[in-house]
C-alpha cells in the first residue's frame, strides 16, 4: 500500500513541479501568479491540514474521494509545490546565453524552453528533486489519518493489539530505510543515465 | 564581387536602455557576398547593432528589410523567420551544453526546420566535416577546446543555410594559439561568398576580408569606407588610428 501511494505521488509531483516551476519562471503574469499562489498555499500549510480538507472537507461541496485517492492527490499536490521550487531554482541557474543561442537559430520561446532550458535544468534539479522524493516516502505515513491504511497505520494496529511498540516500530523504521535506500539507488541510476560532461560535479 | 542589390537593409535603427542611448539612428545595407567589419571602442554599440539585426534585441525604432521583406517587430512569426535566415556567432559560443556536437546542430534542423532525424544527421555531419570536426561528433561542449567550440558554433549556424552571418567578436574569447583555426574557417566562408557582418578586433580579418569598414562610436557609425581608403598610409582617419593601435598591440604580443 505504501508503494502504491508513493510511486504515483512521486511521479505526479515531479511532473507538476516541472510544469509549475517553468510557469513560475517563464509564464505570463497571470499564469505565473496562479502558480505562485499554488506553491505558496501548499508549501505554507501543513500537509495534515491539506489531507483533512481533501478527505473530510470536500464532501461538504459534494466531492467524495476514497481514502487512497485523497492521500495520493494530497501528496502529489504538496510534493509538486516543493518540486516546483527546486525546478525554478535550476531554471534560473541556466545561463542566458543558452536561450540566446536557441533564439538566434529561430527557436520559438516555447521550443527553446522545452528543448534547451528544461533538459539542462532537470540535470541541475535532480538532487533537490530526489531529496523531495525521499521526504515524500516518509510523509506517506500521514495517509493513515485519512483512514488509508499503509505501513505505519498497519503497524499501529498491530502494535496496539499486541502492545509491542518497540519491536513493531523498529521494523517499520527498517522498512522505510529499505524504501529510501531503494529510491536512492534508482535516483543514482537516473543521475548516471542523464550524466553529461560539464554538468554536476566537475 | 558585390552586386548592388542589398539583401539586408537596416534603416535608422535606434535602441536605448533607460536613458542610455546605445544605438542612435544607424543604417547599414548589405549586398550579397559582401563583408562588412565593425570596429571601434567597446561600448560603441557594435554588439547591440548585431543583436538588433536579428532582433535578439528588438530596436525601438527604425526598419529592417531582408530580401525586400519588411520585418514587423511586433509580429513574433516575423522575428522567428528572420532569425532562421540570419545566422549568429557569439563571442562566448552559446553552444547547448547538454547536447553532443552532432546534436547541437541537429536539434535546430529538427525542431526549427522540421527535418527528419536521418536528413538532419547527414547535414550535421557534412557541416562538422567542413569545419574540421568530423571526428568530434560524440563529444559535449565541455570536452572541446575554445577554438573547436567556436568552429562548432559556426557549423551549427551554417547548417541552417543562413543568407547572412553575423559574427560578434568570434575570436575574442579564445586563447591566442586557437584563434588561427577559427580565422581559417571564417576566411573559408568568405571565399565561398558568404555574406557577413562582423565585429572584430582581429587585424588580419579586418585587412584581408573587409569590403567595407564601419567605425562605430557612441552608438553611431562615424566612419565608413573600404579598407584601402580608410587605412591607407598617412590617412588621419579614426579607423587608421584604431588599427594602428591594434597593430602595435599584436606586435607587443609577438
Amino acid at each position: 500500500m505504501s508503494i502504491a501511494l508513493i510511486i504515483p505521488s512521486a511521479v505526479g509531483g515531479v511532473l507538476i513541479g516541472i510544469v509549475a516551476g517553468s510557469i513560475r519562471t517563464f509564464g505570463g503574469s497571470f499564469v505565473r501568479t496562479l502558480a505562485d499562489a499554488y506553491a505558496a498555499v501548499f508549501r505554507g500549510t501543513p500537509l495534515v491540514v491539506q489531507l483533512f480538507i481533501l478527505y473530510f472537507g470536500l464532501p461538504n461541496i459534494g466531492i467524495y474521494l476514497s481514502p487512497y485517492l485523497a492521500a495520493v492527490i494530497g501528496f502529489t499536490l504538496c510534493s509538486g509545490a516543493y518540486q516546483s521550487e527546486y525546478v525554478r531554482g535550476a531554471l534560473l541557474s541556466i545561463k542566458s546565453g543558452q536561450y540566446l543561442g536557441a533564439q538566434a537559430l529561430g527557436f520559438t520561446t516555447f521550443q527553446a524552453i522545452c528543448w534547451i532550458i528544461v533538459p539542462q535544468a532537470v540535470r541541475r534539479a535532480i538532487h533537490g528533486c530526489g531529496n523531495e522524493i525521499i521526504y515524500l516516502i516518509k510523509y506517506s505515513s500521514l495517509a493513515f489519518i485519512v483512514t488509508c491504511i499503509e505501513l505505519t497505520g498497519e503497524g499501529k494496529t498491530i502494535a496496539t493489539e499486541y502492545f509491542r511498540f518497540t519491536e513493531v516500530f523498529t521494523i517499520i523504521g527498517l522498512y522505510y530505510l529499505g524504501l529510501v535506500t531503494l529510491a536512492m539507488l534508482i535516483l543514482k541510476n537516473i543521475e548516471q543515465r542523464l550524466y553529461v560532461p560539464g554538468f554536476g560535479h566537475n | 564581387m558585390t552586386e548592388n542589390i542589398p539583401i539586408l537593409r537596416v534603416n535608422n535603427i535606434s535602441k536605448s536602455f533607460g536613458s542610455n542611448t546605445i544605438l542612435d539612428s544607424v543604417s547599414v545595407a548589405l549586398a550579397k557576398g559582401e563583408i562588412k567589419v565593425l570596429i571601434g571602442p567597446s561600448g560603441g554599440g557594435k554588439s547591440t547593432l548585431l543583436q538588433c539585426i536579428n532582433c535578439l534585441v528588438v530596436p525601438d525604432s527604425g526598419e529592417i528589410e531582408l530580401e525586400n521583406e519588411h520585418i514587423h517587430f511586433s509580429r513574433k512569426q516575423d522575428l522567428y523567420r528572420l532569425r532562421q535566415q540570419v545566422g549568429m556567432i557569439f563571442q562566448d559560443f552559446n553552444l547547448f551544453d547538454h547536447l553532443t556536437a552532432l546534436d547541437n546542430i541537429t536539434i535546430a534542423l529538427r525542431k526549427v526546420k522540421r527535418m527528419n532525424k536521418k536528413e538532419a544527421m547527414q547535414r550535421a555531419r557534412l557541416e562538422l566535416e567542413q569545419v574540421g570536426l568530423g571526428d568530434k561528433e560524440t563529444l559535449y561542449p565541455a570536452q572541446l577546446s575554445g577554438g573547436q567550440k567556436q568552429r562548432l558554433a559556426i557549423a551549427r549556424a551554417l547548417a541552417m543555410d543562413p543568407k547572412i552571418l553575423l559574427l560578434d567578436e568570434p575570436t575574442s574569447a579564445l586563447d591566442p594559439t586557437l584563434i588561427g583555426e577559427v580565422i581559417a574557417v571564417i576566411k573559408g566562408l568568405a571565399v565561398k561568398g558568404m555574406t557577413m557582418i562582423m565585429a572584430t578586433h582581429q587585424i588580419s580579418l579586418i585587412y584581408n576580408l573587409a569590403d567595407e569598414i564601419l567605425f562605430m562610436e557612441n552608438g553611431r557609425i562615424v566612419e565608413q569606407g573600404p579598407p584601402a581608403a580608410l587605412l591607407s598610409a598617412g590617412n588621419k582617419s579614426k579607423s587608421q588610428g584604431f588599427c594602428d593601435r591594434l597593430n602595435e598591440l599584436s606586435e607587443v604580443e609577438g
